[in-house]
């Protein structure tokens, strides 16, 4: 999928699928199938956003990505070795490797714990020495932009904004190559989220920091991401680079995601995001796949499509024409 | 506008607690024409929400109305008794609410739950209000109406259980439908259908509408005027399109200009996007002059001592600010 040698990440066809049961008399268990053959690479240096609506799965592969969902069959390699299987590294290996920061800060911090406690737990558990803690939470909570001594505080004594960076914190505190975000501003008051967007672009810039973005609102997608997957039901049905997503999105249902966007600017100028008469078809000999949305069934195994290029690293799902 | 159907003067709503009392809401101020769309736009805990509860009188303590008017066809809201009020309330106002699954009685069939309200304000039989409750809900377009009465809440999705909210909304016909955030909790591709839905059937009724919230990109392809909340206050209050064309109070501004917009980046890289400096205030610390006067680029001694008036900016507009653009 990537002409890179090798991708700082990589996801080969992942699936994760859940056992569930059939009724609360029945016995009868059914696989709900939430990742199907999901395949990515992460370069270094890059935001890879990965969008679609809620049930499509991509929580599933972000938990997975961070080692705290195992994949049902695929891998994921990190530096070209698998941190899946049976010769994954430790917890504490997989912790320096990849980290997430969650939708909403005040569910993922410890509310009975100070901040300082909650930055200093990871670093304990990894052996770093106590003299050597305090320093290093001092700094972390100067590089999301708090001041150090506000670490004595609980998470309720700060606002969504700062508790936010404290989540940002957290997850940088081990000094990982990957960072998880999922749906990193979406719990966040809108005069807030400007910030914490521009503190996640410098951080990357500074650390070197690889991004996987978990996200529903296209409008940051386009500023944060490199490059973006668009997923539907537990498989990908385009991928590419930000701006052949959404200059030229082809899949059906990636026009119907962007289409869908209440845009301010375009609402009153009366013009629609993607124009539905000027909709691309299909390369010759394929159809989009699937081509209708809405009823699908997430108990079984969707049929044999494929993700073919159209473009340079621009790939979109079909299946053959009958 | 001639006589305007909703018309909100000074409204206040202190937060009153253990003999400490808190401003939450102050000097607000809007008119809703008949068959007009209005929108209320602010961030969480500025004040939207509460002041639509006051007006179906569903407010209660520590919340309390201190001041002002709500008329509705030039009845004073606030001076109605319970029993009056819930003449009105479902009848001729009517609210939807943002999360349905809460708002909905997960022990009843949701058929039921439309029919109640013709046995209530309209006196039919449950037997008739079960056959309007059909067509209500073919009116919000659910497939199989007939069979999807029967269902209970959990037995729909997130979509589905939000056309039976605006089918019972509508039941009635009412002159007025509160929207407090009815797609936040929606998929996009599932909000873009609801928002549709909901424009087509006050159009065709002649229902006004008053929608709230956070998502400029709502109001603008839901409503005609907007007024701009911020911490308990009314910034600006004016034709939407205005609003987004030349925003005239700093939060507006700041506002628009921090959002990342579709289409912006272009090929030559990423601008930095604007920051509002700073955080929302707090209720139990709101500043004495102009709320947003910390935040403020063009701040000045008068905001910090002063609350500024509404300044008249035409075309059926004002901004309460004294550095506005």
């Amino acid at each position: 999928m990537n002409d890179c040698p090798e991708p700082l990440l990589r996801v080969e066809d992942l699936s994760v699928h859940f056992p569930v049961q059939g009724g609360v008399f029945s016995r009868s268990r059914r696989l709900l199938r939430a990742v199907n053959n999901v395949s990515l690479s992460l370069n270094k240096g890059e935001c890879l956003s990965v969008v679609g609506e809620s049930g499509c799965g991509k929580s599933t592969l972000a938990l997975s990505i961070v080692g705290l969902q195992a994949p049902t069959s695929g891998a994921i390699y990190f530096e070209g070795k698998p941190i899946t299987g049976t010769v994954q590294p430790s917890r504490m290996g997989r912790a320096q490797m990849a980290q997430i920061v969650f939708q909403d800060p005040y569910a993922s911090l410890n509310p009975r714990q100070t901040v300082f406690t909650s930055l200093a737990a990871p670093l304990r558990l990894h052996g770093i020495e106590a003299g050597e803690v305090e320093g290093r939470v001092e700094e972390m909570m100067r590089l999301v932009g708090l001041k150090p001594d506000q670490a004595k505080r609980f998470p309720h004594e700060f606002s969504g904004g700062q508790r936010q960076r404290i989540g940002i914190a957290r997850a940088l505190v081990l000094n990982p190559r990957v960072v998880v975000l999922d749906e990193p501003v979406s719990a966040l008051d809108v005069s807030i989220r400007a910030q914490i967007i521009n503190l996640l672009l410098e951080l990357k810039e500074r650390l070197e920091l690889s991004y996987i973005m978990i996200s529903h609102d296209l409008s940051v997608v386009e500023h944060m991401s490199d490059r973006v997957a668009v997923m539907y039901f537990g498989q990908i049905v385009e991928t590419g680079p930000w701006n052949s997503i959404f200059d030229n999105p082809t899949h059906p249902y990636t026009r119907r995601l962007i289409g869908a966007i209440p845009d301010p600017f375009a609402e009153l100028a009366g013009t629609s995001l993607v124009d539905e008469a000027s909709a691309p078809p299909p390369p010759a000999g394929f159809d989009f796949y699937p081509k209708e949305f809405g009823k699908h069934d997430v108990y079984s195994l969707p049929p044999p499509s494929q993700l073919v290029a159209i473009d340079v690293d621009h790939h979109v799902r079909l299946v053959p024409a009958h | 506008m001639s006589e305007a159907l909703l018309d909100v003067k000074d409204l206040r709503i202190d937060i009153v607690a253990g003999g400490t009392s808190h401003n939450a809401v102050e000097n607000v101020s809007f008119a809703i024409g008949r068959g007009e769309t209005f929108g209320l736009v602010g961030e969480s805990g500025c004040g939207k929400s509460i002041t639509a509860l006051a007006m179906i009188g569903l407010l209660k303590p520590p919340l309390i109305t201190s001041g002002g008017s709500i008329r509705f066809k030039g009845q004073n809201l606030l001076e109605l008794s319970a029993r009056e009020m819930r003449k009105l309330r479902g009848n001729r106002i009517a609210m939807i609410f943002q999360e349905p699954m809460t708002a909905l009685n997960p022990l009843s069939p949701v058929g039921r739950q439309i029919a109640e309200m013709f046995v209530l304000h309209q006196g039919a039989t449950w037997h008739e209000a079960e056959k309007k409750a059909v067509e209500a809900l073919a009116s919000v377009q659910v497939p199989a109406p007939d069979q999807r009465v029967k269902n209970y809440p959990h037995q729909m999705s997130g979509g589905m259980r939000q056309r039976v909210m605006i089918a019972i909304a509508l039941a009635c016909n009412p002159d007025l439908l509160i929207a407090d955030e009815p797609t936040t909790a929606l998929d996009v591709t599932v909000q873009a259908e609801i928002l549709k839905l909901m424009q087509e059937l006050c159009d065709a009724r002649g229902t006004a509408v008053l929608m709230i919230s956070h998502d400029l990109g709502v109001i603008a392809k839901m409503c005609r005027r907007v007024g701009i909340m911020y911490a308990g206050h009314m910034a600006e209050e004016r034709p939407v399109s205005d609003v987004f064309r030349t925003p005239a109070h700093p939060y507006t501004k700041g506002l628009l200009s921090s959002l990342p917009r579709l289409g912006s980046r272009g090929s030559h890289g990423r601008k930095r996007l604007q920051e509002i400096e700073g955080v929302v205030p707090s209720i139990a610390d709101f500043p004495a002059g102009c709320r947003f006067e910390p935040r403020c680029d063009r701040a000045s001694a008068i905001c910090v001592k002063q609350k500024p008036v509404e300044v008249d900016l035409g075309n059926d507009g004002f901004v309460r600010c004294f550095h506005h653009e």
